[in-house]
């Protein structure tokens, strides 16, 4: 046991002192969230600052028309095409708008922005949203409709909700948020099962690779030193991951500091005009509450706790297959790759389950995608997001755990059975049907 | 109990190929033991299972006086096999104090013992590089460094001097010395006789996993000897023909001579003193292990190595 902890001892520190530990654990997330910060920035900076001329020849706009920061309306009076073309060329606009009187509001005729360059998308979507609010108003006044009566027809649209047994409500939110804690959890079991699995691979190709696996084992038993090296490596999994979260958790409440505007910016829409925006950003802020709150209906205890135990159990069943993959590869790091399909098969297999888990939690490929070791901490994830008993029974979440300590106790059986003939192994290609008779051998 | 290691009839067979065969000797302590035989005559085989890293099909290995124990007396033993290697990216001094620890000391201890080695090899300067930054003799003599470090009862040197200069060899080979007058036992396995002459006392010699030779060096050559003798004349003689010898060889006035069965050198001697002629030196050719060793293992076919399922 104390070998144990000083070879997992050994393989943390050589790995954590790393500059390249430094750099991925700290660098990685400084990285995304740049990124992420970026394409905040850009996506509600677009910086255009048009200048365009409207000419509302038919009087609709009425004012009603408004310059915003990023770009810059002028009303122009008795102005025509030709004219306004002639302003265009002289780029004393970046652009116009003809309305010609004849224009009717019942038209299906569409107007036409004409400008001297192309104008981003962010900035043509914000153009054309606020001719269709001031449009469809006006439609709908001239159909004698208000506003508020439009309102209170496009509220609450879901007439219909869903709920379930055990009585709590299930909206549609939660739904999705289930969805995406069910989608992301899974995924990052699939990258960490990759990730370490593939640091432990290449662990024992190291040291079968520098001739120092004999020398260890002189003094160490090769479990011993299969075990300590699964410990370390996932102990810097460990330390990597949390980091990283913390990380990403802190940078992201750093937002709002860098960009003191920006949040405003995202949610408040300008604050103008009064009427209309306004009853907007209540709408908007009850569904800010109703988010909020179904957010909280999430168990996020429990999904953290199976996130640990299934990122454990999943990495320790499959980081001693890779462990002994890695003990029969040569010097030769391309037979690595095609000792690794039988491995990264069941991996990809459940990924590919858990996509369907997430949509239907309960339906047959789920359960036994979540029952079954090899795809189980992946699948289940999908699972566990949508909560106990909606997701997943209680006796299923427990059948799953029982059956995954028993899958890993296995796999490290079989592993460390041809780890130790592999590890000493010199000078010969191994096949899969070799490491499966030194599995099943008897000692 | 004057022997430290005792192999009872071990064992070990392969698919295919009875890589150790029913072999069985013992070690004295404190003697340097050589363990010699041809490309896979089974001697790798034999010392993991010395060493606990293979377990016999059949048969005792007892270790100082008791059934060897692979998990508590493995601190007692320092094994360099022949495929070694050390952790190319690790700082040396960390990897010495790490292979140390493995081997059941202290940190403490180990730190001590460090500094005693590194100093007496002339290694301090050593201890923040990287092993990727030796040379393959410089690594060499550090792993011996590490395998010796524990001291321990029993050390095994699997091919210890590839690639040592021999200005470094001759430093390894004053410190194995060392060690077997402090106590500790050596067995060094190899096939370069020259050494095994110089240094062993006692010597086994396997070939396709059975033991064909047993003895100390000295008996084994006489064993082998075909009573040649060089003698150096001051000037040869009308008749060099006498039923004591045959004449095998003669440059200048030195003769290789080969006594007969039932004669002794002192026929020989005889033979010249009475024609009076002076002798002027008279010595016996004993053979090298070299030449027993070919002597014995050519025209076996062992020397490919048959690679079969090994635990």
């Amino acid at each position: 046991m104390n070998k144990i902890l000083l070879v997992a001892r050994r393989e943390f520190l050589s790995r954590v002192q790393k500059k390249t530990f430094l750099l991925t654990t700290i660098l990685l997330p400084l990285l995304i969230f740049v990124f992420y910060a970026l394409i905040i920035y850009f996506s509600v900076k677009t910086g255009d600052n048009l200048h365009i001329a409207v000419a509302d020849e038919a009087n609709i706009l009425e004012g009603r028309i408004h310059s915003k920061e990023y770009m810059n309306f002028e009303l122009v009076k008795n102005q025509t095409p030709e004219s306004l073309e002639v302003a265009l060329q002289q780029k004393k606009y970046d652009g116009y708008v003809y309305i010609p009187a004849t224009y009717s509001l019942m038209s299906k005729d569409s107007l036409q922005l004409k400008s001297n360059k192309a104008i981003g998308i962010m900035t043509r979507e914000k153009i054309q949203k606020s001719f269709n609010d001031i449009l469809e108003e006006k439609r709908l006044l001239s159909l004698h409709i208000s506003k508020a009566q439009l309102d209170s027809i496009q509220n609450n649209t879901n007439r219909i909700k869903f709920a379930t047994v055990n009585g709590k409500t299930d909206d549609d939110n939660k739904a999705g948020i289930s969805y995406a804690v069910g989608y992301i959890s899974g995924f990052l079991i699939y990258i960490i099962l990759f990730i370490y699995g593939s640091m432990v691979m290449r662990g024992v190709m190291e040291e079968k690779v520098s001739r120092i696996a004999e020398v260890i084992i002189s003094s160490v038993k090769p479990f011993q030193l299969m075990m300590g090296k699964i410990t370390g490596i996932g102990a810097v999994g460990l330390v990597q991951f949390i980091i990283w979260i913390v990380l990403v958790f802190g940078l992201q409440l750093l937002l709002p500091l860098i960009f003191p505007d920006l949040l405003q910016q995202m949610h408040g829409q300008p604050v103008q005009p009064a009427g209309v925006q306004a009853a907007q950003a209540i709408h908007d802020s009850g569904g800010m509450n109703e988010f909020m709150k179904s957010f909280s209906q999430i168990n996020f205890t429990l999904i953290i706790g199976c996130f640990i135990f299934y990122f454990l159990g999943g990495y320790l069943l499959y980081s001693s297959l890779f462990a002994a993959v890695g003990s029969a590869v040569n010097e030769d790091p391309q037979d690595a790759q095609s000792l690794m399909l039988p491995i990264t098969m069941p991996i990809i297999f459940a990924i590919v389950i858990m996509t369907k888990a997430v949509n239907e939690p309960n339906s047959s490929l789920a359960v036994f995608g979540s029952l079954f070791p090899l795809t189980s901490p992946i699948v289940m994830m999908a699972r566990i997001a949508h909560g106990i008993p909606d997701g997943v029974s209680l006796w299923e979440l427990l059948l799953s755990m029982a059956l995954l300590i028993i899958g890993f106790i296995g796999t490290t059986w079989i592993a460390a059975k041809i780890y130790r003939t592999g590890i000493l192994m010199y000078g010969k290609k191994i096949t899969w049907k070799e490491m499966w008779k030194w599995a099943v051998r008897k000692s | 109990m004057n022997n430290i290691l005792e192999l009872h009839h071990l064992k070990k067979y392969y698919a295919t190929q009875k890589a150790v065969d029913d072999i069985s000797f013992d070690i004295k302590k404190g003697s340097i033991f050589g363990l010699l035989g041809p490309n896979g005559a089974g001697k790798t085989t034999l010392l993991r299972m010395i060493t606990g890293i293979f377990f016999p099909d059949s048969g005792d290995v007892i270790f100082d006086g008791v059934k060897f124990d692979p998990v508590n007396d493995a601190v007692k033993i320092g094994y360099m096999p022949e495929e070694r290697g050390l952790y190319k990216k690790m700082k040396i001094g960390e990897q010495v104090l790490y292979l140390a620890q493995l081997k059941g000391l202290s940190r403490g201890e180990a730190m001590e013992k460090i500094k005693v080695w590194f100093k007496r090899l002339e290694m301090e300067t050593w201890w923040n590089k990287k092993v990727e930054d030796l040379s393959k003799g410089m690594s060499q003599k550090l792993q011996f460094v590490t395998t010796v470090l524990h001291e321990p009862k029993l050390i095994i040197l699997d091919e210890p001097f590839s690639g040592l200069d021999p200005v470094n060899a001759n430093l390894i080979k004053d410190e194995i010395y060392g060690l077997a007058q402090r106590g500790s036992t050596v067995i060094f396995s190899t096939h370069r006789m020259e050494q095994v002459e110089e240094i062993c006392d006692h010597i086994v010699l396997v070939n396709l996993g059975k033991k064909i030779l047993d003895g100390t060096v000295y008996d084994v050559k006489q064993q082998f000897k075909e009573n040649k003798f060089s003698v150096k004349l001051k000037e040869i003689p009308a008749n060099t023909h006498h039923e004591a010898f045959e004449l095998l060889d003669q440059k200048a006035n030195a003769l290789t001579v080969k006594i007969k069965d039932g004669f002794r050198s002192n026929d020989l001697l005889q033979f010249f003193l009475q024609q009076n002629i002076t002798i002027e030196a008279f010595n016996e050719i004993l053979p090298s292990l070299n030449d027993i060793f070919i002597q014995l293992v050519e025209g076996t076919t062992s020397v490919s190595r048959k690679f079969q399922p090994i635990d």
